[in-house]
């Protein structure tokens, strides 16, 4: 969900020939990195022996390795420089993703859910279905995230090797190769515990390669203030700097969406779903050592996650405020000779980083890439081993299922690298790629939490609520795409503004191929929120009036499974400083602190 | 059988940082000598001199406070 303006940006980037020119320290700071990477994967391999050990990392993580890693497999590159050069267009309204989009939910993982995930000692997000549900929809949710998971990884690869190509004028196969290859290589023989030892290394060297844009920028600009001022100057009555003035309707703001869309779609549904359910980002907190720990690790993704618009969104903001020239859309770019949004975070890398910083930046995007690779090929190799190969394979050695999960990873990534070539080919498929994995997010997210709150859910509820939501949710995605355009009006409560989507599907029908149209009254982006919250809504109402039709588990087979049949053990006895519920607080504080701030 | 003791990840990311900086607070000291033909903005600042020292102080930090200790 969170990649999908960074994949269009990524698949529009025009071929204008490489941005950077590097010099040889920058090629050797990105070799020693290569060369680290592997080496941490060669280290790590004699502490994966068993099962725990390769799947779960030992689930002997700290709070902060398993916390930094929990929000580094999310910080790819393209979300890196896809919400740069959306915070160009946009405005500081792309924070939203960082903000709302996030904070709430990583909090509501740490403090309701992951005592549910940490007591049932699960390996994965459909492993616990199984455990709540049964066999049904643990296979729903198991076979749809290993195939999106695979999926998703190679169209990031493609957007990512076609971002090297124009950014530096690499060989987009080079690219490809050479990054998955290494992934690969590290997480085969390290497993979990090799990807999160490498996120946590990435995470670092993100921060530093990408830290010196917006330092030194708020220093040309003149601080926060100049900046704005500049803005101002540059863009006369644009408002760029406030979060929440402009979300009104969906005519008041660039990005076609209103605030309904952003706090109930967005805060409350996508990012719930997202943060709280995709095993790609839960794994890694499963892994903690203790109770404390597995709490703790959300809340410090949470804060450092609430830092990130400081090196994505601000270098956007600095690109309207300081560079000397418009960046354009990327029709216009080619047309024109210019830049394009999606180039800002480049462009303002190539403006303030010489030699050796231009390699630490480089090395920023790399290892932003390669931790979301890494992210994606060990889930999918958890989850194809655990919930998918085991059920049909029982019986077999800790061993057997280390080799399978070992090899998993080389396929995994092998079938990225052939979901690549076939993007290259069709680019379409990536829309379509990226609306499919969007389908399971919201309805699975319903499914978790009616099993975990809710012990009168039954395993015929959870399977046909989560099938319902799903197929609910395709189906809204087709008939907008195929059918009818303007029901989205209705679907996003304005049938005042079906008049309009029907003025501008006109406009576009009648529009010569290659021309430039307005963007829909209703934009894509509140199309996603809306069709979230719609397939949600009908998961969890599906799921309850199933579950009431049909015979509930007994109480003692959802004890550590649900709320209410479960006795939350003690975190230990600290001094209130020390305690996640306080963290949770504090960083709850902050986030609303700044959302007035920037109002 | 017992378990080996895994290194620490931040002594590895104090030993990159440590690589990092000396390249990084070199490539900068060279460039305050020999200015580039074409400098980036803020030049003036130096910012490879003192980004170099960040990355060499944190990655001691990091070196020393997490180094492998003897069993």
């Amino acid at each position: 969900m969170i990649g999908h303006l960074a994949l269009c940006a990524a698949a529009n980037l025009g071929a204008s020939g490489s941005l950077l020119k590097m010099s040889t320290i920058d090629v050797l700071i990105i070799v020693v990195y290569f060369l680290l990477v592997i080496g941490i994967g060669v280290m790590l391999k004699k502490h994966t022996k068993t099962g725990e050990d390769f799947f779960m990392a030992g689930r002997e993580m700290t709070a902060w390795v398993a916390g930094l890693s929990f929000v580094a497999a999310n910080l790819g590159s393209l979300e890196l420089m896809g919400w740069a050069a959306a915070s160009y267009q946009y405005g500081i309204l792309a924070t939203h993703w960082y903000w709302i989009g996030a904070i709430p939910a990583m909090l509501f993982l740490a403090v309701v859910m992951m005592p549910f995930y940490y007591i049932s000692k699960t390996h994965s997000v459909p492993g616990y279905l199984q455990l709540r549900y049964g066999e049904g929809a643990r296979s729903v949710s198991a076979v749809s995230f290993g195939l999106m998971t695979v999926f998703m990884s190679g169209v990031n690869m493609y957007s990512m090797a076609l971002v090297m190509k124009v950014v530096l004028g690499w060989d987009i196969h080079f690219s490809i190769w050479v990054s998955s290859l290494t992934v690969a290589v590290y997480v085969m023989l390290g497993g979990l515990l090799s990807a999160i030892f490498n996120e946590v290394l990435q995470f670092v060297l993100i921060w530093l390669g990408a830290l010196l844009i917006p330092i030194v920028g708020l220093v040309e600009a003149g601080g926060w203030s100049g900046l704005v001022a500049r803005i101002h100057q540059n863009f006369p009555g644009g408002d760029y700097t406030h979060l929440w003035r402009t979300m009104g309707s969906f005519s008041d703001n660039p990005m076609g969406i209103n605030w309904i869309g952003i706090v109930f779609g967005l805060g409350a549904i996508i990012s719930m779903g997202y943060w709280t359910t995709d095993f790609l980002v839960v794994q890694r907190v499963m892994t903690a050592k203790d109770l404390r720990s597995a709490k703790l690790a959300p809340i410090i993704g949470a804060a450092f996650k609430m830092c990130v618009p400081f090196i994505v969104i601000l270098p956007g903001l600095l690109g309207l405020g300081v560079l000397p020239f418009k960046l354009v859309g990327e029709a216009e770019a080619i047309a024109t000779g210019g830049h394009s949004y999606n180039e800002v975070l480049p462009l303002m890398l190539a403006r303030y980083c010489g030699p050796g910083l231009l390699g630490l930046g480089i090395t920023a995007l790399i290892a932003g890439f390669m931790s979301g690779m890494a992210g994606n090929v060990s889930a999918f190799a958890t989850v194809w081993t655990y919930d998918i190969y085991r059920p049909l394979a029982k019986r077999k050695s800790d061993a057997h299922y280390v080799k399978v999960g070992r090899w998993t990873t080389l396929l995994g990534v092998l079938v990225s690298i052939g979901t690549a070539y076939l993007v290259m080919q069709f680019q379409s498929i990536m829309d379509y790629v990226q609306a499919l994995f969007s389908f399971f997010i919201a309805p699975l997210f319903g499914t978790v939490i009616l099993g975990m709150l809710w012990k009168r859910a039954t395993p015929a509820g959870g399977f046909w609520g989560l099938l319902a939501g799903t197929l609910s949710s395709i189906g809204m995605w087709a008939y907008i795409k195929f059918v009818d355009a303007s029901f989205l009006a209705y679907m996003a409560f304005s049938p005042s503004a079906h008049g309009k989507m029907q003025d501008w599907m006109a406009l576009k029908a009648s529009a010569p191929a290659g021309t430039s149209i307005p963007t829909a009254p209703i934009s894509d982006m509140a199309e996603n929120m809306y069709r979230a919250l719609w397939c949600w809504v009908i998961c969890v109402a599906v799921t309850v009036v199933v579950s009431l039709l049909t015979k509930p588990k007994p109480d003692k087979e959802l004890t550590g499974l649900v709320y209410g049949q479960t006795e939350i053990p003690s975190e230990g006895h600290f001094p209130f400083y020390k305690r996640s519920i306080f963290w949770a607080g504090v960083v709850a504080v902050i986030f609303v602190i700044l959302n007035v701030i920037f109002w | 059988m017992a378990k080996q003791q895994l290194f620490s990840i931040w002594f590895a990311i104090g030993l990159l940082l440590d690589v990092y900086g000396f390249m990084i607070l070199g490539t900068g000291i060279y460039g305050y000598f020999n200015p580039p033909e074409n400098p980036v903005v803020l030049n003036e600042l130096h910012a490879g001199i003192w980004w170099g020292v960040l990355l060499l102080a944190m990655g001691a930090f990091y070196t020393f406070r997490f180094r492998p200790k003897k069993s």
